[in-house]
């Protein structure tokens, strides 16, 4: 079943669980072939029910140990720009649609997401443009996200501090 | 005369103190490494994201890098789990001690502000003198979390005093991309080797050590 992940992390973003489960966003995912939503809401006031929408199956859950099944299982990853949760879906592998929180200050998590996006790696959004973004994405255009080589780190540091 | 005497020494003492700040921090890298089969590493580990990126370069040592002494904020239960689980990984065929798993209270919860940072860090010194003192590591490695700069503070001490020549190793985090955090501004200006992962930041710090992204 083809399946939109979307997380929030350890904050809360009411306004993005809103505006992802009204019936015009679920209605383009519905036509862009997603059947079912899983939601990770966080601290959020909102915890929408099983049957909230008319057009997908919808599950929601606040926080768990780990979120990596769920990254695993999912074909569309949207999130907030919070660097861990874009870390972990492009780690993952999977699309992913950043959903910037225009309501809160600029501060440093958006650095990293605005940097992601300039470089092609992922799409980025406000709540107000999010269902406009999902019916026009087109995904193929993100390029992989090549992960880091530690090993670089530790032969830098071997030879700096003479280890043999 | 006496009070002329206190004055004199206590300037002299205190000129001879900075000349030894400046010959030590200015010291540094230059000189040729002498080979060394192990390195004691004192490693900081914070929360969430910070964890995850310090134990990705920890698996990229090599075993010379033992002991490892792990230090995490009293109130870090994740980092804790991970660090074990890490550890238990590794072949244990030592009868030595390999890793420690040291305590210490937080110094800067998240959204803290700065003067009350300034009063906690301070207070963290009392528990990082007696910590880094004991340790002596060869290496003290950090990427960010508040705990690293009273032990990185107390690293330079240990070297200023001449008790041990403790190198300063710092990763700023990959979330970094045009700014340095505040932890990093501090630690730029007294560690030995200073990583940052995107090349705008390597630009602005000519100090800094661009490898392209190393977690």
């Amino acid at each position: 079943m083809k399946t939109v992940f979307v997380t929030v992390g350890s904050t809360r973003f009411d306004e993005l669980i809103e505006s992802v489960t009204s019936s015009e966003a679920t209605q383009v995912l519905k036509f862009r072939g997603y059947e079912r939503l899983v939601l990770q809401v966080g601290k959020g006031s909102l915890l929408p029910d099983a049957d909230s929408c008319a057009h997908l199956s919808v599950e929601a859950f606040r926080f768990k140990d780990s979120i990596a099944e769920d990254m695993k299982q999912a074909d569309l990853v949207i999130s907030h720009a919070g660097a861990g949760s874009c870390l972990e879906a492009l780690g993952a592998g999977k699309p992913l649609l950043v959903v910037v929180n225009d309501k809160l200050m600029d501060n440093h998590q958006l650095e990293l997401a605005r940097q992601l996006h300039m470089d092609h790696h992922l799409l980025y959004c406000t709540c107000s443009t999010l269902t406009e973004t999902l019916k026009n994405m087109d995904l193929s255009v993100l390029q992989p996200f090549p992960p880091g080589q530690p090993k670089n780190f530790a032969n830098f540091l071997d030879k700096a501090l003479g280890v043999k | 005369m006496l009070l002329f005497g206190l004055v004199f020494s206590l300037f002299l003492t205190a000129l001879l103190f900075l000349l030894r700040v400046y010959f030590v921090l200015n010291s540094g890298s230059n000189h040729p490494p002498k080979t060394r089969s192990h390195v004691a590493v004192l490693v900081v580990a914070g929360s969430g994201g910070h964890t995850t990126e310090i134990m990705r370069l920890m698996e990229s040592l090599s075993a010379a890098y033992t002991p490892r002494h792990y230090v995490i904020a009293d109130t870090d239960k994740m980092s804790e789990e991970k660090i074990v689980a890490f550890e238990s990984s590794k072949p244990q065929s030592h009868t030595d001690v390999q890793f420690t798993i040291n305590r210490i209270p937080r110094s800067r919860e998240v959204a803290q502000s700065w003067s009350s940072s300034v009063v906690s860090t301070l207070s963290a010194l009392r528990y990082s003198l007696p910590l880094v003192f004991r340790l002596q590591p060869d290496v003290v490695l950090c990427n960010g979390p508040g705990t690293c700069v009273p032990l990185c503070i107390t690293g330079l001490l240990l070297r200023i005093l001449g008790i041990k020549k403790v190198g300063i190793v710092y990763v700023e985090s990959i979330c970094r991309v045009q700014t340095l955090s505040l932890t990093g501004r501090i630690l730029y200006l007294v560690s030995d080797y200073f990583f940052v992962q995107w090349s705008s930041l390597r630009d602005k710090y000519p100090k800094a050590i661009f490898l392209g992204r190393i977690v």
